[in-house]
């Protein structure tokens, strides 16, 4: 997938630096660190921003562009803020099959907002993930922390309706 | 004293379906009717049958409760747990054990056809034990194996026992396992790694996750033996962060293995020392690859290298290193334990053992299954998968994921192990088995695997990642109705040409969904550029919607259902669509009562 650059304002704490350079410190014995490091500083900021990517670079000594080759390389690492409300819809082969196709076209059509993508007011953002392995449940979406199994093209508008907040 | 245990599953299919809230309220409700020092509740791995989640068996009677709801709760504590009636409406039944019950018999999961026709080795311990507490994998000969090789054999002992054993790496290629330590094991002494793939990137496969969440030591153990065979002291194992049930809970195991000296300094009091560390994938299928995984341990981006030197010569961090995957590690203490010879008597002769399949798809019975190889695709689907849904066709089932193939109608009775799969076009692959029926479109499903490889490409090498994507663009083209019987002599030709020239096996097996589907179903494609139609309905260029005006009985549902206004009529007479506004969601076919609506 192609990952571009945001262009949300960065709004990164004192505190989160601090936090993201103790990690560093703490990982600085452990070979291959830069994926762990990467993956606590994406759970410190919510995302990757280029700023971390900074911070990283200058406390480790790696280049600014190897990090960023990493981060771009792997799905998990966001380069875009999530929205308030995160919503997935899984397209493994099992979830396909079972018509997740349609049900990611419905929310992309309700929220006007297409795939990998996150609204101008921060509040939806919009994935179509890959398999995340409860294909007992297909096809399934997920918002934030709440998995939502079996679910039909009809159920999205009311399932969507809970997070109108 | 515990009289009854009840077993609530917390794998991740009955987690999203609300298993935790159930366990919780069985535990608050069983205090409240004050016989909470004679009942247990035990949270524990995946059972198998995620569609049916959430699931839960009383113990000793062995009854099976599914789809169970919180409001449950309080009925099956006061009836079955307090007065010992079983809430026969949640009890879980299919044909075979309906007519057991009529003659009055007992029954249990163990009788329903999703289980007789199991045998479960890799997944002995799941659905059984509490994955959180190492002492309930202790009393199921935990870490046994790993004493009797420290204390009772030498390394080379080992390697010979995983040799006679054959068993084959589960993860696809089907390498031998045994012959991969021994390379390892021949490699001068020094530094020397083994690293466990827990990176199962494979769309709608969840074998590796399952073993993960419910039996983690039995990864932990046989890593241990793994690293006293070939000379190691370090384990990584790299799992995908998108697991992270399957993550706390080897994070526990490693924890307590540690306590109980299973993992540390001196293991068994010998002076064999051995480690783990936990690696989080990032998501990139490419690391699934052997070389990928290390480079990505090694903190890089995940690409592939030419092989040889292979990895148990120069693997992770330049060290001889081994690299297993999750169920052909969950063999190895029963191996140990019970003897190669009784490992070679499972399966056909030259794929001994079992294997674990994640069913899913148009099928009843979507969950994990475990089958002695050589079980033919017929037993699996119809037998324990219970067959398709809806009254529906079987049409193929696809194995192996975007490196495999399907195996049409006309091949149900093939035998699945390694090499009869190979021979059919297809491969085992990890382990993913969907099921699809006549509403399935195979030029489409190609399109699926070819775009999830297009993505997934790492960029390295120009075969793959161009030429997967020219793929793709002539796939496009035909599911647009725009392609030509040209276009798919240039599919086949551009095939056999990634497979070739390809850097690692993400590039070489790529076109396989391409290949296979042509193999079997040709006549869909040829559908597709001459006839311009889809046999499945399912490309939404090659049909449209249309109101039958005999069966239309002007109610207006259809109008009021449609999201861009393409639906139109006046009351009492037929409604026709405006195909140009139509957008082809099918609301209106799902609203209409009068089956007025198709799709030609």
């Amino acid at each position: 997938m192609k990952k571009k650059l945001t262009t949300v304002e960065f709004r990164g704490t004192k505190e989160q630096e601090k936090a993201l350079i103790a990690v560093i410190d703490e990982l600085r014995d452990t070979k291959g660190a830069m994926m762990p490091i990467l993956q606590k500083a994406q759970g410190i900021y919510g995302y990757l921003p280029i700023e971390a990517m900074k911070i990283i670079a200058e406390h480790t000594g790696v280049s600014l562009e190897e990090i960023y080759g990493i981060a771009s390389f792997y799905a998990q690492f966001s380069l875009n803020p999530k929205g308030k409300h995160a919503i997935a819809v899984c397209l493994g082969t099992a979830c396909y099959v079972k018509g997740s196709k349609d049900i990611l076209d419905r929310i992309s059509l309700v929220l006007g907002l297409e795939a990998g993508n996150t609204s101008k007011d921060g509040k939806y953002s919009l994935e179509a993930t890959r398999c995340i392995g409860a294909c007992g449940l297909a096809p399934v979406m997920t918002v934030g922390n709440d998995v939502y199994g079996k679910v039909k093209k009809e159920d999205v508008d009311g399932i969507l309706a809970k997070y109108a907040d | 004293m515990i009289r009854t245990h009840v077993l609530v599953c917390g794998g991740t299919g009955c987690t999203s379906s609300g298993s935790v809230a159930i366990r919780e309220a069985l535990v608050k409700e069983i205090a409240a009717k004050g016989i909470a020092d004679e009942v247990k509740v035990v949270g524990t791995g995946c059972f198998g049958l995620c569609a049916l989640g959430p699931i839960m068996i009383v113990y000793p009677d062995g009854t099976f409760y599914s789809m169970v709801k919180i409001e449950d709760v309080p009925e099956i504590v006061e009836e079955h747990l307090l007065k010992g009636r079983v809430v026969e409406r949640l009890e879980y039944y299919d044909a075979k054990t309906e007519a057991l019950i009529k003659e009055g018999k007992q029954v249990g999961l163990k009788d329903t056809n999703f289980y007789s026709k199991q045998k479960r080795v890799v997944l002995r311990n799941c659905g059984l034990i509490n994955p959180e507490v190492i002492e309930e994998y202790i009393a199921r000969d935990g870490y046994k194996a790993l004493g009797k090789v420290l204390t009772e054999m030498t390394p080379e002992t080992v390697v010979d026992t995983m040799l006679k054993s054959g068993l084959r790496g589960r993860g696809g290629a089907g390498f031998p396992t045994g012959r991969k330590w021994m390379f390892a094991a021949q490699q001068p002494a020094g530094k020397k790694y083994v690293c466990c793939n827990a990176d199962e990137g494979d769309p709608g496969a969840f074998m590796d996750r399952s073993v993960l969440e419910g039996d983690p030591h039995a990864v932990l153990e046989a890593m241990a033996i793994a690293g006293y065979a070939i000379g190691s002291d370090q384990g990584y194992i790299y799992v995908r962060a998108e697991y992270p049930i399957a993550i706390h809970r080897l994070e526990i195991a490693i924890k307590q293995a540690r306590e109980y000296g299973f993992l540390g300094k001196n293991i068994f009091g010998t002076d064999f020392n051995f480690d783990i560390q936990l690696r989080l994938g990032a998501g990139a299928f490419v690391c699934g690859e052997e070389t990928a995984l290390m480079t990505s341990i090694e903190g890089k981006r995940g690409e592939p290298r030419p092989r040889p030197p292979f990895p148990a010569v120069k693997g992770l961090f330049g060290r001889p290193t081994i690299l297993n995957n999750v169920e052909t590690l969950a063999n190895v203490a029963q191996i140990i334990l019970n003897g190669p010879e009784w490992f070679t008597a499972m399966g056909t002769e030259k794929s001994p053992g079992t294997k674990v399949f994640a069913l899913g798809g148009k099928i009843v019975n979507t969950g994990l299954v475990e089958v002695p190889m050589g079980t033919t695709l017929r037993e699996v689907v119809e037998e324990i998968g219970g067959g398709i849904p809806n009254g529906k066709k079987f049409k193929a089932a696809q194995t192996g994921g975007p490196s495999g193939g399907c195996l049409p109608a006309s091949l149900i009775d093939t035998p699945i192990d390694f090499d009869s799969l190979i021979a059919a076009g297809s491969m085992m692959g990890s382990g993913g088995l969907i099921v699809m029926d006549e509403t399935t479109c195979m030029v489409d499903i190609a399109r699926f695997f070819l775009d999830f490889t297009v993505d997934e490409s790492c960029g390295k090498c120009t075969p793959c990642r161009i030429g997967t994507r020219r793929l793709l663009e002539i796939l496009d083209k035909i599911i647009a109705g725009e392609g030509t019987l040209e276009d798919i002599d240039k599919l086949e030709e551009l095939c056999t040409f990634i497979k070739s020239a390809s850097l690692c096996a993400l590039g070489q097996t790529a076109p396989n969904p391409v290949l296979s589907t042509l193999r079997f179903f040709r006549d869909e494609y040829i559908a597709h550029v001459v006839d311009k139609k889809c046999p499945a309905g399912v490309c939404k260029n090659l049909m449209r919607y249309h109101i039958n005006p005999d069966l239309c009985k002007g109610c207006s549902a259809c109008s009021r259902v449609c999201p861009v206004g393409a639906i139109s009529g006046e009351i009492k007479s037929p409604f026709t669509i405006d195909t140009t506004k139509c957008i082809k969601c099918g609301a209106c076919m799902e609203k209409c009562r009068f089956n007025a609506i198709e799709k030609i």
